[in-house]
């Protein structure tokens, strides 16, 4: 879904964790990835985010409530 | 050298969508009936059905790979396969420790119940054995390694719960000893779209819920015997012994 739908520059949240997130982010030039609930990202996603230079962050929030945060931090712009 | 018959995902009235008529008596009489040679049983995220329908299958002459399809982190199917119920047994206690305590709603999902050779209920599982486990798809694969077991990533055409739609492509240093087809594709139509695949060995499996299932799209191998080290053997085309797509 991400691989077909995520567009350049983008930040994508998800609950996955494995390694190939950080492959198909910078396959789409995402700009970062968020990992919600708290959740740690893999070792080797960690890893491999540091070769490819892809940001990771992570929320202890749930996906809902991260999107809308976001959204109205960009509404205000 | 013999050419075996061989349906390795068949599931049982342990999964919560597996038909009430998948009981041990009826998939080893339904086994026998398609003229299967092996059988692979692999009830979600649950092994306890292996070790009756090893014994019930025997006398007929139907070898069983003792298994199970785990649903992994990524809610990625993979079939592991075990050797001995010592190596079985102790990948259920990892099931069991790692699925999450989630209680079954039979109304919704279906019955999850363990059934003897009289065709009675002796177990119902409580928790709901469809969810993810809390380990990633590498952590079981090298668990299944750690105990000699087979790791087959499971219909990875399909478009849910497969390693293709769950994490976007074959992750590099996946190991694994086989991939399998599902009974919806032509394994060398998928294979050719996805070059990737070519160091796997490939199956085809009937993924089996409903007994007329059982034997769509078997694997043939070629083996001096039926035996566990023998599949591992034509998994890895060693020693003459090998795979025929059927």
């Amino acid at each position: 879904m991400v691989m077909g739908n995520a567009r350049e520059g983008q930040v994508w949240i998800t609950i996955q964790t494995h390694q190939n997130i950080v492959a198909v982010a910078s396959l789409k030039d995402l700009a970062a990835i968020i990992i919600v609930k708290g959740l740690s990202p893999d070792p080797d996603t960690i890893e491999k985010a540091n070769i490819e230079n892809i940001p990771v962050l992570s929320t202890t929030m749930d996906t809902f409530n991260i999107t809308g945060l976001l959204f109205e931090l960009l509404k205000k712009e | 050298m013999k050419n075996y018959r061989a349906d390795l995902h068949i599931h049982t009235t342990l999964s919560p969508c597996g038909d009430l008529e998948m009981h041990p008596v009826n998939i080893v009489s339904q086994a026998a009936k398609k003229g299967l040679d092996i059988i692979g049983i692999t009830d979600h995220n649950t092994t306890r059905h292996c070790p009756l329908i090893s014994k019930l299958a025997a006398e007929k002459d139907i070898f069983v790979l003792m298994g199970v399809e785990v649903t992994t982190k990524e809610e990625v199917h993979c079939l592991a396969f075990f050797e001995n119920t010592d190596a079985l047994n102790t990948f259920q206690e990892f099931l069991d420790a790692s699925l999450p305590e989630i209680l079954n709603v039979p109304e919704i999902f279906g019955y999850q119940v363990q059934v003897d050779e009289k065709e009675m209920i002796i177990y119902e599982e409580p928790r709901l054995l469809v969810n993810a486990i809390n380990k990633s798809l590498e952590e079981v694969g090298a668990f299944v390694h750690a105990l000699n077991g087979l790791f087959i990533p499971a219909h990875i055409d399909r478009k849910k719960n497969s390693i293709y739609s769950q994490l976007g492509f074959l992750p590099d240093d996946l190991i694994a000893d086989a991939l399998e087809v599902s009974r919806h594709s032509v394994p060398g139509q998928f294979a050719a779209a996805h070059p990737e695949i070519k160091r796997f060995a490939l199956i085809t499996s009937s993924d089996a819920h409903y007994p007329d299932n059982i034997g769509m799209t078997p694997t043939g191998l070629i083996l001096g015997e039926p035996s566990f080290s023998e599949i591992k053997m034509a998994l890895r085309g060693e020693k003459e012994r090998r795979i025929m797509l059927l």
